[in-house]
This record gives structure tokens, C-alpha cells and sequence, in this order.
């Protein structure tokens, strides 16, 4: 798996942040990237739908 | 996923075509609920987001098609039987009978039932239908103040919770003279208390927005030249329009009578949020046991939007519990105000980091030991590195020192 944020779209709620703390790195204004190229480990998938299907922007997307 | 209450079902009823409604109903597809689906709304448009209503929408940074939530072709894709629009609007659901009834007098029978009703804006009494008088709930709604909030245009707005102070920072910005009046002696005091409502008082005052606090409408009347209102104290404020920004009401009056228990005007559920066998509830109007079961009702988006999940997952024969960390945000001039959790007014409040005079600041808030909330201007970060410590129910003192 492996995701992406969209910068346009995410509003800095950081609530992917709070879900997945391992996947995401935020500013303080709350802007989200992935960590690295955003591959997700096996173990961390669960964590990263999750992410998900809670930003409220739907800003985050599965694009492995 | 096929569970017993699955098999058992032919035709599955969400009534309130709103982000829970539509969350529901992507929830049941993705869990494999593939038979008959009926989406009931009472508005015309297919399902679109509220914040930006008061926000980017209202701004004209963010055009109509980015407020819906859906593409036709992603609506399309659920396979939704589609009643949209004031005749199809639920007037009367019966369920032992398992029936729900529009207003165009159709008869829906259904074997699951998902009520996402939301809620509408609570008018000032006898103003309702006053030109220049707006309140903001719907995408109408918003179309028709946009075209008012004019350079130069005196707006009054009324009450300073979070759509009046949304509303009042959207205006100044398209350079709008607004006043504000509230009660209270802070705006949003009832949800986040004196120091954070304070520093929003001097968030506004120096962006030119005139707030007077501690005071109310007494009346307000059309005359010649637009709008005015008189404040109990005695004021009198000339206008070209009004934000009634007091509120929402629960659209709960239409379950009368229907079976299902209604309190402090939310639908009493379970911790699955099922309301009765069969009967499932989620976003605005469901009312649910949170911390230690005491009983809450949230108007927040994301809750929309898990609610409405976990509802499918419910009528679908999952006995998972619903459990969540309350979370709302505010964006106002270029501040985003985040909230986790659900303090009172009394609360101690504590401040972390930074300081609510420099605009950048976390805060904590406890009652009787327990870590209740906490707030954040501009501090999306650490705020967000306070949500475990709700999930495990930590204590004042824990999160005091969880950054340090
Ligand atoms: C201007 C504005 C700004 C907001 N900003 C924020 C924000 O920044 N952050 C945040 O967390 N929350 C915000 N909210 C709150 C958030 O939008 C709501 O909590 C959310 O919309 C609730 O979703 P819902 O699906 O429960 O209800 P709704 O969105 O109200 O949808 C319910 C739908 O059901 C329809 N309906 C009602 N009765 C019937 C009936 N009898 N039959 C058929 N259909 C019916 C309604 O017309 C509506 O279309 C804001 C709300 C508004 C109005």
C-alpha cells in the first residue's frame, strides 16, 4: 500500500496525524506529508484506511 | 461480511441525504449490503459539505462544485433508489410497522432504517420571514447571504457561536462593517469558556469586527433604508442585513409518536447506535452514551461522517461499540481553531503552549481530576499528540505533562 496527501485540499485538521502518527508528519498549522515516499508497512495499512476515511477534506488517497 | 441480520434484509431506508446519510450508505455498499437502498432527502441537491458555507464557500474562494461531497458518476455508482427534494420529505415513520411515510404520501417498508436527520437553524421568533434577516444551515441559504456581504454592507450578527463568528471574520474579509451581539460576555462561552472565548474577543476587535457582549435583541424591524435592531439595553443598530447565528434545532419532530425515545431532542441510542431493532442513528440527531455512558449529542462534522459508518456497520449486525474523540474546528481570518473532546464552560483550563494573547496557543481543560479537552490555535501538532491520552481515558494531570 501506499498513499499520498493532496496539498490543495488538506486544511491542516491533522486528525491523520492523531490516527497515524508513524505515516504522517505535520507543520503547525497542521499541513500534512507522508513520511518518506508514503509506501505503508503491512502492519500499519489497518492504521492508514483509517486515516483515511477521517480527513475531513478527503485529502489523503490510496495510490499504490 | 454477511451476518444474519444481512440475509434477512431487502430494503434498507436512510433518510437525511446529509454526510451521515451519505456515509451510511457508502457503508453499507463497501460492507456488501447490495439490496434495495433508498436515499431520502428533503433538498434538492445531491449531498455537499456545510463548513465551507460559512467559510470558503461564503468567501468565494471555493466554488459551488467543490461543496458537494459526491460526483454524479460516485452517487451513481452506490445504486441509490433517490427521493429527493421537499415532497419526499419523512413526515411520520412507524416502527413496529416497519414504515416510513413521505410527504408526497408514499410508503416506504423497510427491513434496516438509518435516521440522519441533521438539524436546521433556530430563528430569532417573528423575524423569520424579515428581508435582509438570513440564517445559514443550507446551501440556499448560503447563495442568498453571499449576495448581500458586499464591500461597505453593515451586517448584524447575532449570536457569537461558531457560524455568527465564522460568518462575522468572512465578511470583514470582503470588507463588510459588522457588529456583533451575543449575551454572553465571551463569544462561544457555552463551549469553550472565558480565557479561549477572550482571546477570540481580541481576535475579532483587531480585525474591526464591533462586539457587544452581555447584551441581547430585544426587537428588530424593517424599515426604509434596510434593517433595525434594538438591544436590551436600550441601543439601536441600523443594518443592511442580519446573521442569526443562534443555534441549531434536531429535526427529531417528525419520529412523534414513531416508537423511538426522544431526549434533549436527539434520538436516544445504544452505544452501536441502534434506537430499536432494525433502527439505527447517526450524525446530529443521535444522542449516544460517550464517557462513563453519560449521554451526548455532537454537531460536528467528523462525527457525521464516523457515525454514519459505524451505523451501516451496526444495521448490518456488528455489535462493535461507537467510540470516538469529539473533534470540531473553526476557521476564522486565518486562524484554524481546533477542538478535541467536550469541555464545559467551568472546566479549568490550562495552558501549554504559547499563549492565547500571541494567537498561537494550546490549552488544556479538567474537571474533578479527568482530562476532558483541549484547544488549539494554530497548534494542529500538538493538539493532535493530545488524542491518545483521550482514548485511554488519562487524567488532568497526564495530559498537563504530556508535552513536556
Ligand atoms: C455553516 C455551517 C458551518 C459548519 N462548520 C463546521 C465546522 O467547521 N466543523 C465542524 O465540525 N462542523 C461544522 N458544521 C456542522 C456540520 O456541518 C454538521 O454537524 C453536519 O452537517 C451534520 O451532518 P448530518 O448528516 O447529521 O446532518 P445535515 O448535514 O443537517 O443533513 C441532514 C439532511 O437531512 C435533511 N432532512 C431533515 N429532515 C428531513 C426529513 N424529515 N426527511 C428527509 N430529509 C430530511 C436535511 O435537509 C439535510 O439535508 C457546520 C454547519 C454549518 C451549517
Amino acid at each position: 500500500m501506499k498513499i499520498r496527501v493532496d496539498p490543495d485540499r488538506c486544511q491542516g485538521h491533522a486528525r491523520c496525524f492523531g490516527l497515524a502518527p508513524e505515516l504522517f508528519e505535520i507543520d503547525d498549522y497542521g499541513l500534512s506529508t507522508v513520511v518518506g515516499d508514503g509506501r505503508v508497512p503491512p502492519e500499519l495499512e489497518e492504521r492508514a484506511r483509517l486515516a483515511i476515511a477521517n480527513c475531513p477534506e478527503y485529502a489523503i488517497d490510496d495510490c499504490s | 461480511m454477511s451476518s444474519e441480520r444481512e440475509r434477512l434484509m431487502d430494503t434498507v431506508v436512510v433518510v437525511g441525504a446529509g454526510l451521515a446519510g451519505l456515509r451510511a450508505c457508502e457503508g453499507l455498499r463497501q460492507k456488501g449490503y447490495s439490496g434495495r437502498l433508498v436515499l431520502v432527502g428533503d433538498e434538492v441537491h445531491d449531498p455537499y459539505d456545510r463548513p465551507p458555507l460559512s467559510k470558503q464557500f461564503l468567501a468565494g474562494t471555493v466554488a459551488l462544485e467543490q461543496v458537494m461531497l459526491r460526483s454524479a458518476e460516485e452517487l451513481g455508482g452506490l445504486g441509490l433508489e433517490l427521493r429527493m427534494g421537499p415532497e419526499h420529505r419523512a413526515r411520520r415513520l412507524d416502527v413496529a410497522a416497519g414504515v416510513v411515510e413521505l410527504e408526497d404520501g408514499e410508503e416506504l417498508a423497510f427491513d434496516g432504517l438509518v435516521l440522519a436527520t441533521g438539524s436546521r437553524a433556530r430563528h430569532l421568533p417573528g423575524t423569520e420571514h424579515l428581508p435582509g434577516v438570513f440564517t445559514l444551515r443550507s446551501l440556499d441559504d448560503a447563495v442568498s447571504l453571499k449576495a448581500v456581504l458586499e464591500s461597505g454592507a453593515r451586517l448584524l450578527v447575532v449570536g457569537a457561536g461558531f457560524i455568527g463568528m465564522e460568518v462575522a471574520a468572512t465578511a470583514r474579509a470582503l470588507g463588510a462593517a459588522v457588529t456583533v451581539v451575543e449575551p454572553l460576555e465571551v463569544p462561544l462561552g457555552r463551549v469553550i469558556g472565558p480565557l479561549a472565548g477572550e482571546a477570540l474577543t481580541r481576535l475579532h476587535e483587531a480585525h474591526g469586527v464591533r462586539l457587544l457582549l452581555g447584551r441581547g435583541v430585544a426587537s428588530l424591524e424593517a424599515t426604509p433604508g434596510g434593517l433595525r435592531a434594538e438591544l436590551d439595553d436600550g441601543t439601536t443598530l441600523e443594518a443592511d442585513a442580519v446573521l442569526v447565528g443562534i443555534g441549531a434545532v434536531p429535526n427529531v419532530e417528525w419520529l412523534d409518536g414513531s416508537g423511538l425515545e426522544i431526549e434533549e431532542s436527539g434520538v436516544i441510542c445504544d452505544s452501536t447506535l441502534e434506537a430499536a431493532p432494525g433502527v439505527v442513528v447517526a450524525g446530529d440527531i443521535a444522542r449516544w452514551p460517550y464517557v462513563k455512558s453519560e449521554r451526548v449529542r455532537l454537531e460536528h462534522r467528523t462525527n457525521a461522517a464516523e457515525q454514519g459508518e459505524h451505523a451501516a456497520a451496526s444495521l448490518l449486525g456488528s455489535r462493535e461499540p461507537f467510540s470516538t474523540v469529539p473533534y470540531v474546528w473553526s476557521d476564522q481570518y486565518d486562524v484554524k481553531i481546533q477542538l478535541l473532546g467536550i469541555p464545559r464552560p467551568t472546566d479549568d483550563c490550562e495552558v501549554l503552549e504559547g499563549s492565547f494573547e500571541e494567537g498561537s496557543c494550546l490549552a488544556v481543560y479538567g474537571r474533578q481530576g479527568s482530562f476532558t479537552a483541549a484547544i488549539g490555535f494554530h497548534k494542529a501538532r500538538s493538539l493532535m499528540r493530545l488524542r491518545p491520552l483521550f482514548l485511554r481515558g488519562a487524567t488532568f494531570d497526564e495530559a498537563r505533562t504530556a508535552l513536556g
